[in-house]
C-alpha cells in the first residue's frame, strides 16, 4: 500500500512539473459539518502528502477559504488533472453564537467564532461568483438533502453554468443514506464517499479527471 | 394590543419592478423588522447568492441571527410546451418562496408541493 502511495506521489510531481498551465480552481463547497475539510485533506493528502487544515465536531472551524495550488490526480482510468483545491467555509443562512455555547465554547469565543464564520460564509459566496472554475458539493449522508440551502446552492453553481460532482459524504456512519441524494440531484454525477476512512475515494478521483479534465 | 406576526405578501408585478439589490433589501429590512415574507415568484440564482452574502454582514450577536428561507422545488414544464421551453434555453423559474427571521419562522414539513411552517412572536 505505501509503495502506491510512493508511487502516486511521484506521478504526482512529474505531472506537475510538465503541465505548467493554469490549474482549475476547484471548490469544496457544501453546509456546515458536511465534511468538507475532511476530504479536502483526504484529496490533498493522497496527492501531496501535505494537508489543508483542522476539522473539529464544532460547525464553523472553517472560517477561511484555503487554496492548495497545483494538485495532480491521476484517475484509475488513466487521466490525469492538475487542480487548486479550495476548502471554503460551509453556507448557510444563519448562524447564532449561541450554538457555540453548547460545544463548551465561552461567550467571547463564541462570538468571534460567529462573527468569524459570517465572513467566512460571505467569503465563499465571492469566490463562487468570482474565482471557482468546478465544485465538489459535499453533503452529509445521514441528513436530509433536501435543505434548501442545498437547492440553492446547487442552483446557483448551475447557473454559473460551472461543472459540479455531488459526494454523499460519512458513508461509514451507520445511518447513512446516500441514495437519498442521488434521488435529489439526479442531474449531476453523486459520489458515494468516506472522507474520513477513504473509502471509495478512488471512484471520486475518476469522476474528477472525467469531470474537471 | 393585539400581539402578532406581520406577514407581506409580495406580488410578481411588484417583484418584477425592483432590481435585485432592491429586492435583496426589502427582503433584509422586513426579515429584520420580525416580519415574514412570502414572495409570489422566488429569487434568481445570482440574487439568492447575493442575500446570502448579505444576510451575512448583517448578523450581529444577540440580535440579528439570519433568515430561514424555503421555497418549493422547480416544476419541470411537460408536453409540448416544455419542448419549446427546452429548445430555446429557458429554465423553469423559482417558485413561491418564504422567507423570515431564523429565530422566529422555523420549517416543519417540506414536499414537492407543500411548505409547512411555523412561526413564533418575538
Amino acid at each position: 500500500m505505501s509503495f502506491l502511495i510512493r508511487a502516486k506521489k511521484k506521478i504526482s510531481r512529474f505531472l506537475r512539473f510538465f503541465l505548467k498551465k493554469k490549474s482549475a480552481r476547484i471548490g469544496i463547497y457544501g453546509p456546515p459539518n458536511a465534511g468538507k475539510t475532511t476530504l479536502a485533506n483526504r484529496i490533498v493528502r493522497d496527492w501531496t502528502g501535505d494537508a489543508v487544515g483542522p476539522v473539529s465536531e464544532i460547525p464553523h472551524e472553517t472560517r477561511r477559504a484555503r487554496r492548495k495550488e497545483n494538485i495532480a490526480i491521476t484517475g484509475t482510468n488513466g487521466n490525469s488533472i492538475v487542480i487548486d483545491i479550495v476548502d471554503t467555509p460551509g453556507v448557510t443562512t444563519k448562524i447564532d453564537y449561541h450554538e457555540f455555547l453548547e460545544y463548551g465554547l465561552d461567550k467571547e469565543e463564541a462570538i468571534i467564532r460567529a462573527r468569524e464564520a459570517t465572513e467566512g460564509v460571505a467569503e465563499a459566496m465571492h469566490w463562487l461568483r468570482e474565482d471557482i472554475d468546478g465544485v465538489i458539493y459535499v453533503l452529509d449522508s445521514t441528513l436530509d438533502p433536501f435543505m434548501q440551502v442545498n437547492i440553492m446552492m446547487v442552483g446557483i453553481i448551475e447557473s454559473r453554468k460551472l461543472p459540479v460532482i455531488i459526494v454523499a459524504n460519512k458513508i461509514d456512519l451507520p445511518d447513512a443514506a446516500p441514495t437519498r441524494i442521488k434521488g435529489a440531484f439526479p442531474q449531476h454525477p453523486v459520489i458515494f464517499v468516506s472522507g474520513l476512512e477513504g473509502r471509495n475515494v478512488e471512484a471520486l478521483y475518476e469522476e474528477m479527471t472525467e469531470h474537471f479534465g | 394590543m393585539m400581539q402578532g406576526v406581520q406577514i407581506d405578501l409580495i406580488s410578481e408585478d411588484r417583484l418584477a419592478k425592483l432590481t435585485s439589490m432592491e429586492k435583496i433589501r426589502l427582503i433584509l429590512d422586513d426579515v429584520k423588522e420580525g416580519n415574514i415574507i412570502v414572495l409570489e415568484k422566488g429569487l434568481a440564482p445570482e440574487e439568492a447568492s447575493k442575500l446570502i452574502e448579505l444576510t451575512m454582514m448583517e448578523i450581529r450577536p444577540d440580535g440579528f441571527t439570519g433568515i430561514e428561507m424555503e421555497t418549493y422545488p422547480e416544476s419541470e414544464s411537460v408536453g409540448f410546451s416544455g419542448f419549446i421551453s427546452r429548445l430555446i434555453g429557458r429554465k423553469a423559474s423559482s417558485r413561491l418562496t418564504v422567507i423570515g427571521p431564523a429565530n422566529q419562522l422555523k420549517m416543519i414539513k417540506k414536499e414537492k408541493d407543500l411548505i409547512s411552517a411555523w412561526v413564533s412572536s418575538r
